[in-house]
């Protein structure tokens, strides 16, 4: 049948998720938008783990997905606290401009 | 829900010769695979224009805006994949509680439009080539393997009439007990980091 979808589709789905997360990364210069970016390329890296488990019909796959949501969720709200911490210090959320260790 | 036995059907090849229970018959087959064509067709795009909507705004309330746009559409991939609880735990854990983290942090710092400086010319021609060459790299690794991969079709956890959240909690619960219980500490400690970092330092 050609109207199946190939899971090669998702898995280039996910890298081209994942490559404009990368892009994202390093063109930003807000640190929350950073952040964000980060977030899309886990995102994007669920995808392919939750797609190798369908091809596999393995549902370690699925749980490994949980524990990374788990660990984001974490990573978040330290993440963000720590760009509260620096604005309160900095008065800014440029990324050239928080250069703690330069001075 | 129709029995049916799969003789030597391609998308049964890993167990054959076993009677399922599946919510299609072989003559709505077809049906299926369209339907999950259409909804990889339209939620593929919509998740690459929110991915690029999130590079291209400047405030950074509209990127996660386009964000969520990301991860509910992705939501929409993983429930097609047969991980409906996946699928939930997306919307509620990500699109719900991590969104809604990032559009309050914005709206706390009263972050606006992003300046641009000398760093940021370096990180386009950084950038951009860096990307595309993972791009490049990671899709000539899955359209080599394209064959051996085989294609997705909807429903394809459900075997035996034993539901997804059934056959996560079995192997979450039993097997990977520990690592489940690690996690809450780990939560624990993060909402713990939060409230530190966040505190005002008032003793000073």
């Amino acid at each position: 049948m050609s109207t199946e979808v190939p899971i090669a589709a998702y898995l280039i789905l996910a890298a081209i998720l994942f490559s404009i997360g990368v892009g994202a990364f390093l063109i930003k210069r807000n640190v929350i938008s950073i952040f964000m970016s980060i977030e899309l390329m886990l995102n994007a890296v669920n995808l392919t783990f939750v797609a190798f488990a369908h091809r596999w019909h393995a549902v370690p796959g699925q749980i490994f997905v949980f524990f990374v949501m788990v660990v984001a969720a974490a990573e978040a709200a330290v993440g963000l606290a720590i760009i509260i911490a620096i604005f309160r210090t900095r008065k800014t959320l440029n990324v050239d401009q928080i250069n703690l260790m330069h001075n | 829900m129709i029995r049916f036995q799969v003789a030597s059907s391609k998308l049964f090849y890993n167990q054959p010769n076993k009677l399922y229970v599946l919510d299609v018959s072989s003559f709505e087959k077809d049906s299926a695979h369209c339907m999950q064509l259409a909804l990889f067709i339209i939620f593929a795009a919509l998740a690459i224009a929110g991915a690029l909507n999130l590079l291209l705004q400047k405030h950074p309330i509209n990127s996660a805006l386009s964000l969520v746009v990301v991860m509910m559409s992705l939501a929409v991939l993983y429930w097609s994949l047969g991980a409906e609880f996946l699928a939930a735990a997306q919307v509620i854990v990500y699109s719900g509680a991590i969104m809604v983290l990032f559009v309050f942090t914005i709206m706390l710092l009263n972050a606006g439009e992003e300046e641009h400086t000398t760093g940021s010319r370096a990180a386009y021609l950084a950038g951009i080539p860096g990307a595309i060459a993972v791009f490049c790299l990671l899709s000539f690794v899955f359209l080599s393997e394209s064959k051996t991969l085989g294609s997705a079709h909807l429903g394809g956890l459900l075997d035996n009439g034993l539901s997804n959240i059934a056959e996560i909690s079995q192997v979450l619960f039993t097997r990977l007990l520990l690592p489940f219980e690690v996690t809450s500490i780990l939560i624990l400690v993060a909402i713990l980091g939060a409230v530190v970092l966040a505190r005002k330092e008032e003793e000073q």
